[in-house]
């Protein structure tokens, strides 16, 4: 288990500097000059010239770049354009929130897609259908517009969560699961159905096994056959949509952050997008590289220990 | 907005001419409700959306600043905006462009996917390694950050932003056919090669794209419902179509700013969004769909095992048996189909006894019922049969047969059954020591512990010799041999007095095979337990059972102890089936066959249900049914009215 762990983050480690070159090149010939926009219109060229230069704007593009990885190694990702800050520090103070935001859609997604999944696949006929329909529906939904339904809803007109903003958990854990509630259910419904869906299917495909009917045989209970033994097998294809509902969940966190005015890594995306903000949108994609390959890191291991022939191997 | 790409499809298809197949595929697709409605709906989008500019009542920017916010009316079908632009129109116009980008993508990535596909799956090599190790970078890629940037760079073009995320998603495309055509491509060199001369791009286009155009469809379809949420969004957050141009992201964002005064603003925009990427994922599962049924042929459904709960008809005629020495008794059993046009009987009327302690061997060819009889005794018959009418008894107490929950009851406790195929019998993901423990526990109130020693016990009494070390493994870890007699084991864990044994040597090496009877033996005549054991072979009748009864188109045509059988057959089909075994065909001679087939349950003869096969047959035979009749006392029954005439062939006895 440990080595196939290792074997995973080595097998990452060329993705993540892929990924750092290709933001780069694509941010480094973006339109724009951000030296020219930070020093002003009065600026005289001295200034120019020497914000430039403390950008690291004058050096070749491989050369920044280098400068980049050097510090990147290091856990320095540069300055922000536009605060100054480290951009570490600044995005370190936003992944929670959307670290937070993942966690409520894996909970919500994990717990009810397998739920409804497992019920979906006992039941046959209208109900199945019904299942069927409501999930279409769930799937068909963009979650930026559920977003703004729910906020219309439940916060504008039943007043029971607040429309928009971020409480951190260490400032009030109630207050941080209000602010969550919303947004979790805009970017989990479509998770939840997909998860749903699949976990039936495999279920379905597990109940027909010649080994149910052997455990039924043999007295063991039909709560253990269903949640134990069929649950156990049906899981792995499960595990893999949920890996994918994870992953694009954070692309749409940068839609239902906007939406909520959530200070979290999507919403800043649109903003340093919107500003030429070079390091932050180049820490951004790294970050969300690091989440994605977490994910689905999680997903491998969880899949080992579902499925003994994946681990012996 | 989750992105689920579909598994990859088997590819074992024939292959089929290209136009036929996707006529004979649109033809399904056109034929299923949803199917047909997503179709008529995307066309009449498309082609509303390209007519705006004919159709739409008012331009896409024309204000109505004395008619701001309207709901519904006659002048604005759909209402107005802050700005008392018709909602109708806007969404009309904004559809061009929201349709285009996702044509746009689509485009991008079947063009992309689809070359780069077969190009791997065709020339495979290290072009295929490279393509996947490049498609799998691409995938893991922060697409949506991606897109932002483009749009930075491209000057808040969708176009570009468009086009990139169709390059983005290819890898999904990519994987579809790369599969196809890695399936194909061992069979084209061979196809090649003899049809010397047919080009690459003929086999390419005649056969892998034609293979896969289905999947291509499918993979477009949920592709383009996942393009469209990508557009509304970025258009939503004012990316790459800048207000007032309109756009159905943008309209949800305006209606947002009126959320609180006039909400209906967002059904309209919602509305279009959802039914379209619901028509594209429909449009992608009716084609799923038809291309399983284009390859399975007409719907052939799978035998699903679960409980079923059976009636028992009140007009029973039979009463319970007076031996106390039967522990289990199966009387005027009928098993019918519950699914279909019209019910059929599997079995019918059967009466069967297990005396204590004896072997019991039950004989026919496939689709006698031997099987379907013993899973109705516990209940564990596959959906689509029921036990129509018929009494049980398990040591002198009857089996309620309706009753799901007492019949849970007396399995593993009461009777036990072990399968034909050992190692799918067993769960994968769990241990065997686990599994056995865990039908311990559920019999016992062992503590984990007991269980645990209970166990190690149990493996050694099915003669395993390291039964810690079997304990650890799991299923796919154990030989046939191992894991029939860790399923034997599991069977006895809950100590029953009978156990059922369907054709437990039939998927074992034949070194094997010896030993699970000596096993089976072993526990007959060390613990005294009675089995039953359903069988083809008669090798494996002669070999341990006391008694067997044969089985032919549902019922019983003779029952008697083995020698009986053996030395004076009184029913043809038994004396043709042990002819027609090697076990007991004279040698020298040609292995004899029984003409003709096992008659399906709808069109059994009315009168002796062997009589079209047998060779011994006369008139009267098709002209009512046959009773059982007793051999004499305690010498079993048999089914048939001209026994005299079967020809008695002396026998080696082993």
């Amino acid at each position: 288990m440990i080595r196939l762990v290792a074997r995973r983050l080595l097998l990452s480690i060329p993705l993540v500097f892929i990924v750092s070159v290709l933001t780069f090149i694509l941010e480094a010939i973006v339109p724009g000059d951000p030296a020219r926009e930070i020093a002003g219109a009065n600026a005289t060229q001295a200034e120019y010239q020497q914000i430039r230069h403390i950008l690291g704007l004058n050096l070749p593009l491989w050369d920044q770049y280098g400068h980049w990885l050097a510090g990147a190694i290091r856990g320095n990702l540069g300055t922000s354009i536009f605060s100054g800050q480290q951009v570490v520090t600044e995005l370190n103070v936003m992944a929670p929130v959307t670290l937070s935001l993942m966690a409520g859609v894996f909970v919500v997604c994990s717990t009810l897609g397998v739920l409804l999944g497992v019920l979906g696949a006992r039941k046959e006929g209208a109900s199945g259908r019904i299942i069927d329909a409501v999930s279409m529906l769930g799937l068909s939904l963009p979650a930026f517009w559920v977003a703004v339904v729910l906020i219309g809803i439940f916060a504008v007109n039943l007043k029971l969560f607040p429309a928009t903003g971020f409480t951190p958990l260490t400032v009030s854990p109630a207050g941080w699961l209000r602010s969550l509630v919303l947004p979790v259910v805009a970017l989990a419904l479509g998770g939840v159905t997909g998860v749903a869906k699949q976990t039936r299917e495999s279920m379905r495909e597990v109940l027909d096994r010649p080994f149910i009917r052997s455990l039924r045989a043999a007295g063991v209970s039909e709560r253990s056959i269903i949640w134990k033994h069929a649950l156990k097998n049906a899981a792995p294809p499960a595990l893999t949509v949920l890996g994918l509902v994870l992953v694009s969940a954070l692309a749409g966190s940068v839609f239902v952050e906007s939406v909520f005015v959530l200070p979290g890594l999507g919403s800043a995306a649109v903003q340093a997008t919107e500003q030429h903000d070079l390091p932050v949108i180049e820490g951004i994609a790294l970050y969300f590289t690091l989440i994605t390959i977490v994910i689905n890191l999680a997903v491998d291991v969880a899949y080992g220990w579902l499925n003994p022939k994946v681990r012996v191997a | 907005m989750s992105v689920v790409t579909p598994a990859a499809p088997e590819t074992s298809a024939p292959p089929a001419a290209a136009p036929g197949r996707f006529v004979a595929i649109g033809r399904r697709v056109m034929r299923k409700p949803l199917g047909a409605a997503s179709v008529v709906y995307l066309v009449l989008l498309v082609a509303a959306c390209a007519a705006a500019s004919l159709i739409a009542p008012y331009g896409p920017l024309a204000q109505d600043l004395t008619a701001v916010d309207q709901g519904p009316s006659a002048a604005h079908l759909f209402g107005t905006d802050s700005l008392g632009r018709d909602l109708l129109s806007r969404l009309l116009f904004g559809g061009q462009a929201t349709l285009l980008g996702v044509a746009e993508a689509v485009i991008v990535t079947t063009v992309l996917g689809v070359s780069m596909g077969v190009l791997s799956g065709y020339v495979g090599g290290w072009l295929d390694r490279v393509l996947a190790r490049v498609a799998d970078v691409l995938m893991s890629l922060p697409s949506i950050i991606i897109l932002l940037a483009v749009l930075v760079l491209f000057d808040q073009s969708m176009l570009a932003a468009m086009v990139t995320f169709g390059v983005l998603g290819s890898t999904a495309m990519f994987r579809v056919v790369r599969g196809v055509a890695l399936g194909l491509r061992e069979e084209l060199y061979v196809a090649a090669a003899r049809v010397c001369g047919l080009s690459h791009r003929r086999i390419i286009t005649r056969h892998v794209l034609s293979r896969a155009q289905g999947p291509i469809i499918v993979q477009i379809s949920l592709f383009a419902s996942v393009a469209l949420v990508v557009q509304t969004g970025l258009s939503y957050l004012g990316l790459g179509i800048q207000p007032p141009a309109p756009s159905w992201g943008g309209m949800i964002a305006d209606a947002q700013q009126v959320l609180i005064g006039d909400p209906w603003q967002l059904v309209p925009p919602g509305v279009i969004v959802a039914l379209t990427v619901l028509a594209f994922g429909l449009l992608g599962d009716s084609v799923r769909d038809a291309l399983q049924e284009h390859r399975a042929g007409r719907g052939i459904s799978k035998a699903v095992f679960r409980e079923v709960p059976s009636t028992s008809s009140a007009e029973d005629r039979s009463t319970q048996p007076s031996d106390p020495d039967t522990v289990l008794a199966i009387r005027d059993l009928t098993i019918t189909t519950t699914s279909g046009p019209e019910p059929r009987n599997i079995v019918t009327s059967m009466d069967l006894d297990l005396r204590q302690g004896e072997i019991l061997g039950i004989v026919g060819e496939t689709g006698c019922g031997k099987s379907v009889t013993m899973l109705a005794a516990l209940g564990l018959l596959p959906s689509g049969l029921a036990v129509t009418s018929g009494r049980v008894w398990l040591s002198g107490q009857e089996i309620a047969l309706g009753d799901a929950r007492h019949l849970a009851g007396l399995r593993g406790s009461q009777i036990g059954m072990v399968f034909q195929e050992p190692i799918p019998s067993l769960d994968p993901a769990f241990r065997v020591g686990s599994q056995l423990a865990e039908v311990v526990r559920a019999h016992t109130s062992l503590s984990r512990r007991a269980a645990r020693d209970r166990v190690l016990e149990l493996l050694r009494q099915v003669s395993l010799t390291d039964p810690a070390a079997v304990a650890a493994r799991y299923p796919h870890q154990l030989s046939g041999g191992m894991a029939q007699r860790v399923a034997i084991a599991i069977a006895l864990a809950g100590g029953p007095r009978v156990l059922i044994a369907d054709e437990p040597t039939t998927a074992l090496d034949v070194s094997v095979q010896a030993e699970i009877l000596d096993l089976l033996r072993e526990l007959n005549s060390a613990a005294g337990m009675s089995i039953v054991l359903v069988t083809h072979d008669w090798g494996v009748v002669a070999d341990i059972c006391d008694r067997a009864a044969v089985l032919y188109a549902g019922e019983i045509v003779e029952l008697a102890p083995v020698a009986d059988l053996w030395n004076r057959p009184r029913h043809p089909y038994t004396a043709d089936l042990m002819a027609a075994n090697p076990y007991f065909a004279p040698p020298g001679q040609a292995l004899r066959t029984i003409p003709g087939r096992v008659p399906e349950p709808g069109q059994r003869p009315s009168g002796c249900r062997y009589e079209p096969r047998c060779a011994v047959s006369s008139p009267d035979c098709a002209e009512s049914a046959v009773p059982l009749t007793l051999a004499g006392p305690g010498a079993g029954a048999f089914r048939c009215r001209h026994s005299e005439r079967i020809p008695h062939q002396a026998r080696s006895t082993t």
